[in-house]
């Protein structure tokens, strides 16, 4: 089942997620990202249902990309945070939605942050953050061996260690997951942890 | 004669499903049965699901070397009733793209239909004919603006673009995905079971034998091995340098194994099969979905998407496939009947 969570380290913050497309006991795609990178120091990681999680991402990234186009400025990570829960909130009251996010970003003045963001539109600026099955798993493991000075080797060592906890403890365990970073140099994919691979092609 | 109308005075239908011929006799006015049930909401909808045609299918799509390889049964039921045998699954969207029908009937061929509408405006908007991404988020949008309403669909788009073939899952909760190798419908983990084949694993199971060996061999004589030869070669290579007979006859076995292993299990899903071969799985993969799922059956039919465009490639009949895979063997008498003797 879905695992997406995240950290803030010394100057950086990881955004980690699985990528299984699942529908009932079917797995219908092993590398699904579902990390968007919503500009070039924003990372989003959501999980919930593929339709919903799909379409808010794309939603707010455009938006971003709208206000930065119209101001000639980003929007700072904390604004985006906020429009997102707004946007989820305003959403919310027309029909149901099952999104819940990880807003990871790097500002010049702020430095690295995460913000969580969950279905029901609670906003929180937080410095580890998990949601999903695997979240039991890994929020315990962060509590243990987080520390606010970590660097991005220990960071990422730390992330394997939770991605190793939920693969060796969780029934229903994806076997894939992507790991990215958000620093003062941008966002940017940092590796996969794969366990079962696709068949190669070319375009994919 | 004039009679009087009383059907004024009757209920206009029945409170309780019973139905009495002294009622029925009497009630002129027309009224209609309401289920026997608690549940009136609850029945209404199993009920709109039961007449639902086309809820058991399976339908596969793949990418390949060639291009797209799109299969399908053709049944259709309607609860336990089939109600077809000869259902078009494989929807036609333009001469380059191809849609798959899963769920219900009426809603993958309106909105498939609908796409097709779409996409031709595009041609004629664009001078150019839509890609198979764009053509599938049209699809996905239409699908996520009426989620939650009860429309039913999973499907696959596949077809040729000017980036290639290409190939998408789209269903009615709104979800798009890309991929290289998909399967719909209620028999779709039996057609994975064929496509995915199990074979990965075998093989790298006699790989892994093999790797322990060298490893064991390495650790002992200390030699030394080419970094990124293969496996394969890595194995022939111990088995020049190695002189202890004991193991080379091991590893003679085994190299034996890897060797003929692709030929046990030809059919699986690879990217560079032929189109023959890649239609030879899909059959496959279709007919053994058929065997073990109750709601699909009918005619496996095969498509193929190329740079010029889709083809149908066959249709057989999966009751004809299966005496066609699995021959009747004559099968050895146990028991002789014997005249019995006449006491």
């Amino acid at each position: 089942m879905e695992c997406v969570f995240g950290m803030v380290g010394n100057g950086f913050s990881l955004v980690v997620a699985d990528s299984s497309a699942v529908h009932s006991i079917l797995v219908h795609k092993s590398n699904e990202d579902k990390i968007m990178i919503l500009d070039s120091h924003k990372l989003m990681g959501a999980s919930g249902e593929a339709g919903d999680r799909a379409q808010f991402t794309e939603y707010v990234q455009k938006n971003v990309a709208l206000y930065q186009f119209r101001n000639g400025i980003p929007l700072t990570t904390a604004a985006t945070a906020n429009f997102t829960r707004g946007e989820l909130a305003t959403a919310l009251r027309k029909n149901p939605y099952m999104v819940n996010i990880i807003l990871a970003g790097y500002d010049k003045e702020t430095g690295p942050s995460l913000y969580y963001i969950d279905y029901i539109a609670t906003l929180h600026k937080v410095d580890k953050a998990a949601f999903g099955y695997g979240s039991y798993f890994s929020l315990a493991m962060m509590d243990r061996h987080y520390r606010k000075d970590m660097t991005v080797e220990e960071a990422v060592d730390l992330a394997d260690k939770c991605i190793m906890e939920i693969r060796s403890r969780l029934v229903v365990a994806p076997p894939n997951f992507v790991i990215k970073i958000v620093d003062k140099e941008g966002a940017k994919e940092y590796a996969w942890r794969e366990s079962v691979k696709d068949a190669p092609v070319s375009n994919i | 004669m004039m009679k009087i109308d009383f059907s004024g005075l009757e209920p206009r239908a029945p409170l309780r499903g019973e139905s009495s011929e002294l009622f029925d006799g009497i009630s002129n006015s027309p009224s209609f049965h309401l289920p026997n049930t608690a549940n009136f909401d609850g029945f209404q909808k199993e009920a709109i699901q039961m007449v639902k045609p086309a809820k058991g299918t399976t339908t596969l799509a793949f990418i390949f070397k060639g291009g797209v390889m799109v299969a399908a049964d053709s049944r259709a039921s309607m609860g336990g009733y089939i109600s077809s045998q000869s259902v078009k699954k494989i929807i036609e969207i333009n001469p380059y793209m191809l849609g798959t029908m899963a769920g219900g009937a009426a809603d993958c061929q309106f909105w498939h239909r609908n796409l097709g509408i779409k996409c031709r405006l595009h041609e004629l908007a664009n001078k150019r004919r839509i890609s198979v991404t764009g053509a599938s988020k049209l699809l996905a949008n239409i699908l996520y603006s009426y989620r939650g309403m009860g429309l039913s669909v999973g499907t696959m788009i596949a077809g040729w673009d000017e980036k290639g073939p290409g190939l998408y899952y789209v269903d009615s909760e709104g979800g798009r995905l890309k991929g290289n190798r998909f399967s719909v419908g209620s028999g779709s983990p039996y057609a994975y079971g064929v496509l995915d084949n199990g074979h990965h694993n075998t093989r790298s199971f006699v790989y892994g034998l093999c790797i322990l060996k060298c490893k064991r061999l390495h650790s002992r004589d200390q030699m030394h091995l080419p970094v990124g030869h293969t496996r394969f070669q890595c194995l022939l290579k111990e088995r020049k340098l190695c002189s202890a007979p004991k193991e080379t006859t091991e590893l003679c076995v085994l190299s034996l194994i890897l060797i003929f292993l692709p030929m046990l299990f030809h059919s699986r899903y690879r990217y560079d099969l032929s189109v023959e071969e890649a239609a030879e799985l899909a059959r496959r993969a279709i007919y053994h979905a058929t065997f073990r799922d109750g709601a699909s059956g009918g005619v496996a039919s095969v498509y193929h998407v190329g740079p010029n465009g889709w083809k149908k490639l066959s249709g057989d009949d999966v009751g004809e496939l299966h005496y066609h895979y699995y021959p009747v063997e004559v099968a050895a008498v146990e028991q002789e009947m014997t005249e019995v003797p006449v006491a």
